[in-house]
Parts: C-alpha cells; sequence; structure tokens
C-alpha cells in the first residue's frame, strides 16, 4: 500500500485539480465544522446539570426526622421523632447490601476561634464514610477514621475556607481550636469543589460530638448512598423501602409526610439522566446526519470526479493502469481529502469553541469542548468515511473500458 | 508475430445485433507496417481494439507473439497492453496535467519502474522525438504536431513489440501529417511492426500493406510500393 510513486500520482492529481479538491475538502470540512461546534455545545450544556449537581455522590439519600402530623396507634400529633444511634444499625442490617456508605450526622452551630480570630461555622459530627459521600478531598494530614469515633478523641477536620479564615500562614494540622470553650486538636484539612459553604464546615467524630453536646445518642439525620448498581427507578424503589420500615419502627403513620422524610437524589438523577441522554441522542443524530451529509457530498463529488477523468483513466488503462491502481488512486484521493479536510474542519470547530465558549456561561454552556477521543474517533470516522465516499466512484473507475474512455467524441 | 483467425465481433444495439466483424483472418510479420483501411462502419477501429486488448471478439483466435490472448481478465489485459502494445491516437490523449516527460514516463511507472529510471528512459525517448526541449511543457502549451509526438514517445517507452496507431494523423494539417508518418516510417525502418487505421490514401500508401475492410470483412490485402514521406516534408 505504501508506494511513494502512488502517492505522487495522487497529490499531483490533487494539486493540479486545486478547485475541485478545494470544494469537495469545504463540503467535508464544514460537515466537520458543524459537528465539532454543535458537539461541543451539547458537553457545554452537559457541563452546566453535571455542576448544577456537583461532585456530590449522586446516588444518595439523605434522611431527616420530624414531629408527626398524623395521630396514628396511640400517639398524638406533634410527637417529635428522635434518630438515635441504633437506626444506623437498624437500616444497614435490613438493607446492608443496598448500601454503599453509611453515616449519621448531628449539626451544631459553634464558635470558632484561634489566636483570636474568631468565626461561626458549623460543626457536623460524622462516621468516617462520610468523606466519600461528601466527595471531600483531604489537603493536608487526614480525614476523621474508626479509632476517633471509638475513643471519641476530640479531634477535627476543617474545610478549606475555616483554614484561610482563621489559620493565617499558620499550617493548621496539629494546632488546637477552640469550639465554644473546648480546644480541638486538628488533624486534617478538606476541599470540597462545590463551593465556599461547603468548606467552610468543620467535621468532627459524631461520638465525640454526641459527647460533648448531650452526652446522649440522638442523631440528627442519616445520609447514605446506595449501591450505584442500581439503576434510578430501583434506587427511589429502594428510598420508599427505607421510608416505609422507619415509619413502621417509629410507629408513624404511612400518609404522614413530616415525621420522617426522606430526600433521594435518584428523583433529581433520574431527570438529569434522561435529559443528557435525550440530548446525547439528538446530538448523535445530528451530528451523524451532518456526517453522513459530508460523506455523500464527498462521494457525488469523488462520483463527478470519476465521470471527469474518464477519459485520463482510459488511457492510463490503456497504457496498463490495472484496476485495483485506478481504485487506489481514486480511494486515496478521497480518504486524503476527507482527512485533511476534515482535520481542518475540526481545529476550526475546537478553535471556535475555546474562542467563544467563555461567553456561552450565560446560556448555560460551560466550557464547550470536545475530548481528545471525540478527536480521536472522529480522525478514524472521517478515514472510514472518505473511504466508503470513495469506493463507490473508484469502483465506477475501475469499471470504465478504455475503448469507451477513447472514443474520439 | 500476430496471427488472427476467424474473428468475429458483434456490437448490441437495442434489441438488434450489429455484426461488426464478420470472421476476419490476418496475420502480421515482424517488422511489417500496415495500414487498415476503410469507410466508417466498416469495422477497421474495432479491429484495431480487439488487437489492442481494449476489446474482446466475440469468436476467433488472437496470438500475439506466440501468445494465444484469450480468456483476459482486465488486470491480464492491462499486463499485456503495457507489455505487448504501444498505443497512438487520433486525439493524443496525454493526461493534460502532466507534462511531457512524465506522460512519457506514465507507461513505465505502471511497468513498476523506479523514478530515476523511469525519467531517464523518458527523458531518453523523448529526445528520439526531437522534444527534449519540451519535456517539462504541459501538453496545453504543445502544438499537435508535438503533442502527438509526445505520444509517440510515450507509446515507444515501454519498448513494446507492436505499436497500434488509431487515425494518428486525424487531427493534424497535412504538412505536420507528413512529419509525423516520417517519425513512424523511421521507427519501422528500426524494426518496430506497426499497424495503423487510417481512411486517408496517402498516408496508407506511406505504409507497406494496405488491409481494406468492408462491411466486416476483408476485401483486400496488398502491399504496396511505400511511399516515403521525407520527401514532402
Amino acid at each position: 500500500m505504501f508506494d511513494i510513486d502512488l502517492w505522487r500520482e495522487i497529490f499531483q492529481s490533487i494539486n493540479k485539480n486545486r478547485t475541485r479538491s478545494l470544494m469537495s475538502g469545504f463540503t467535508v470540512a464544514f460537515a466537520i465544522l458543524l459537528f465539532a461546534i454543535l458537539f461541543g455545545i451539547a458537553n457545554g450544556l452537559k457541563n452546566t446539570f453535571k455542576e448544577a449537581f456537583g461532585t456530590d455522590a449522586n446516588n444518595s439519600i439523605v434522611i431527616r426526622s420530624g414531629k408527626t402530623t398524623k395521630a396514628y396507634k396511640g400517639n398524638q400529633v406533634g410527637k417529635r421523632i428522635q434518630f438515635k444511634n441504633e437506626d444506623r444499625d437498624f437500616i444497614l442490617d435490613k438493607y446492608g447490601d443496598k448500601v454503599q456508605y453509611f453515616t449519621s450526622k448531628v449539626n451544631k452551630n459553634v464558635n470558632a476561634s484561634f489566636r483570636g480570630e474568631k468565626n461561626s461555622y458549623s460543626v457536623v459530627g460524622v462516621y468516617p464514610e462520610y468523606q466519600f459521600i461528601e466527595n471531600n478531598e483531604i489537603k493536608d494530614g487526614r480525614y476523621i477514621n474508626q479509632l476517633d469515633i471509638e475513643n471519641r478523641t476530640k479531634v477535627v477536620v476543617i474545610g478549606r475556607v475555616v483554614e484561610e479564615e482563621l489559620f493565617y500562614k499558620v499550617n493548621p494540622i496539629g494546632k488546637y481550636i477552640n469550639l465554644g470553650g473546648i480546644p480541638y486538636k486538628i488533624v486534617g484539612v478538606f476541599t470540597d469543589d462545590e463551593g465556599d459553604s461547603e468548606e467552610s464546615v468543620i467535621y468532627m467524630p459524631i461520638s465525640t460530638t454526641q459527647f460533648i453536646y448531650g452526652n446522649n445518642d440522638f442523631v440528627d439525620m442519616m445520609h447514605l448512598t446506595y449501591d450505584p448498581e442500581l439503576n434510578a427507578d430501583q434506587a427511589l424503589t429502594f428510598g420508599n423501602a427505607i421510608t416505609r420500615s422507619l415509619k413502621e419502627k417509629f410507629d408513624v403513620a404511612r400518609n404522614d409526610q413530616r415525621a420522617i422524610r426522606i430526600f433521594n437524589m435518584a428523583e433529581g438523577a433520574k431527570k438529569v439522566d434522561l435529559m443528557t441522554t435525550s440530548l446525547t441522542v439528538i446530538i448523535l443524530v445530528i451530528g451523524f446526519g451532518t456526517l453522513i451529509a459530508g460523506v455523500v457530498g464527498i462521494s457525488n463529488i469523488m462520483i463527478f470526479v470519476v465521470k471527469e477523468r474518464t477519459k485520463e483513466i482510459g488511457i492510463r488503462k490503456a497504457l496498463g493502469a490495472t484496476p485495483r491502481s485506478i481504485i487506489s488512486i481514486i480511494l486515496i484521493e478521497s480518504i486524503i481529502i476527507t482527512t485533511i479536510s476534515g482535520y481542518i474542519g475540526l481545529l476550526i470547530g475546537v478553535g471556535v469553541l475555546e474562542l467563544i465558549g467563555p461567553s456561552l456561561e450565560v446560556y448555560f454552556i460551560k466550557n464547550p469542548g470536545v475530548s481528545n477521543s471525540l478527536v480521536f474517533g472522529a480522525t478514524l470516522t472521517l478515514i472510514i468515511a472518505g473511504g466508503i465516499a470513495g469506493y463507490v466512484p473508484a469502483k465506477k473507475a475501475s469499471e470504465i473500458k478504455p475503448i469507451v474512455a477513447l472514443r474520439n467524441d | 508475430m500476430l496471427k488472427i483467425n476467424q474473428i468475429h465481433k458483434s456490437y448490441k444495439i437495442g434489441d438488434s445485433s450489429l455484426h461488426v466483424l464478420k470472421g476476419i483472418d490476418l496475420s502480421v510479420e515482424e517488422g511489417e507496417m500496415v495500414a487498415i483501411m476503410g469507410s466508417s462502419g466498416s469495422g477497421k477501429s474495432t479491429l484495431l481494439n480487439i488487437i489492442g486488448m481494449l476489446d474482446e471478439a466475440d469468436e476467433g483466435e488472437y496470438i500475439l507473439d506466440g501468445l494465444a490472448i484469450k480468456d483476459l481478465t482486465e488486470k491480464k489485459a492491462a499486463v499485456y497492453r503495457n507489455k505487448f502494445l504501444g498505443f497512438i491516437f487520433q486525439s493524443f490523449n496525454l493526461i493534460n496535467y502532466k507534462n511531457a516527460l512524465e506522460n512519457v514516463a506514465l507507461p513505465l511507472y505502471y511497468q513498476g519502474l523506479k523514478r530515476k529510471e523511469r525519467l531517464e528512459k523518458a527523458s531518453f525517448h523523448l529526445e528520439k522525438v526531437g522534444l527534449s526541449a519540451w519535456g517539462h511543457h504541459l501538453p496545453k502549451e504543445l502544438s499537435g504536431g508535438q503533442k502527438q509526438r509526445v505520444a509517440i514517445a510515450r507509446a515507444l517507452a515501454a519498448n513494446p513489440k507492436l505499436l497500434l496507431a488509431d487515425e494518428p494523423t486525424g487531427a493534424l494539417d497535412t504538412k505536420t501529417s507528413h512529419e509525423i508518418m516520417a517519425f513512424i516510417q523511421h521507427l519501422n525502418d528500426e524494426g518496430k511492426t506497426i499497424l495503423m487505421v487510417t481512411h486517408e490514401e496517402d498516408i496508407a500508401n506511406m505504409c507497406k500493406r494496405i488491409v481494406r475492410l468492408r462491411d466486416g470483412v476483408i476485401i483486400e490485402d496488398a502491399k504496396v510500393n511505400q511511399v516515403r514521406a521525407e520527401q514532402y516534408v
């Protein structure tokens, strides 16, 4: 296949017939340009969706409690439902196989100070698993661990914003932060890509929080992530099952909407999934449409080219060109034009996206762009497309009879 | 050199079929220069095309240089054409975007020669037709006579056993025609076997033998006294 003379022949043919080559190249370049821009914008829309949901595990379920609104089993309306440590075991015993991470939480608001710097933050007592539910990155030190839970250690992990506000030019690790009069040792600093509010939090072992703020085993809420293998419908069913079990356990009426409340991300995730899926499908359909239009375009032009070159092909055949060499010439010419012009179209498309990308953010299009794998895939598609586009004309060319081609008229 | 026996060829035209060649016998020896004459529709071009393997006979036998030409696949025909035959056409049939030298080198490309070798051989043949100074000109920059000389150089480049010319002077004025004929006669003097189709009596008389066709059969096949073309140049 790699025959320098063949390539010389092809480049000569492309070069000597510039208008024709440019025209066919333009068709493909334009198709790919549209494809790239379309794809980029779709990606931008998806990015916006994704960001709206952040990197919080989007398979999470939050369970809160409140007061009953319905009288049930001899209990009056207005009974306060209080979760305790044992409810964690209750759920894990029953649904452990479907739970990925689980934590109970205790929330407090405290005034924190360090060497004269003061501010108020929310302190959350959690289990070590919470790091994975929130998708926090440890910037320095470590997160809360099981030993902290067992020993009720007075340690905390602080958010990046807390560090910036209280620890000016001081490494907080190992320092003691004063929370409502009690000193806690800082063992880690975390970051969260969902913004400042998520980073102005202080985490503490839940056992410590419970011991210090009430010496009880009360839990404010429970937060879990379910097995990511579950699809949206299964996840919704799972959430409902938990609600039902808890309502039974706490003697809450089935139709009581306030006493036990569950927030299941699957509801939103389902909608987002549907949205992104349909978006992807639309983009793919339109994208392939444009691509096919480009392929048909170049195929048309190549058929025209073959017609125009009928005589030349006849001459070549009379001089000893085999059908195969004729096919090679037409096919490779088609592939070269498609690939080069397609790539140019792709580059322009990516360039345009880079250029106008930032100004599109107001239209909910964030970071529009095409991935490397898409560029690679598109290049491959182009080569294949060029091959398909060129094949029919090439075959036609190889079947030209020299006597027909060489007729004097 | 060349021997054909009872060649038949008919073309389908709509429902009817046109019997163009009705049993042609012809044998040509090495070094001959034969003119095939006939009015249009006599079958002379069809005969040349069959000899040139651009077309295949329906019936009959064709032996070229001891090799039976039959059951030609496209590929085999291409190889034979390249190896055995040189074509000269009325309308020159040069490739318009290739310069003279590249045109001459084209059959050598299909022979699989290296580029350097091709260009060397091509410039040798171009020199032979007196156009070495025009090697880098495109066909459109050449006169009709020059174009035909390039075409002749191209036909010679692959060193074919048989040169086939289809009305080689058909598109040229009388003076240029005579120049070209003088040149072709020279090639024949050097030993090339030449077969040419023409309908001009004076051109035919510059060959050594005239075969006349009418309605698909040979009506006359006679040696003639060759008229040298130089005297008119």
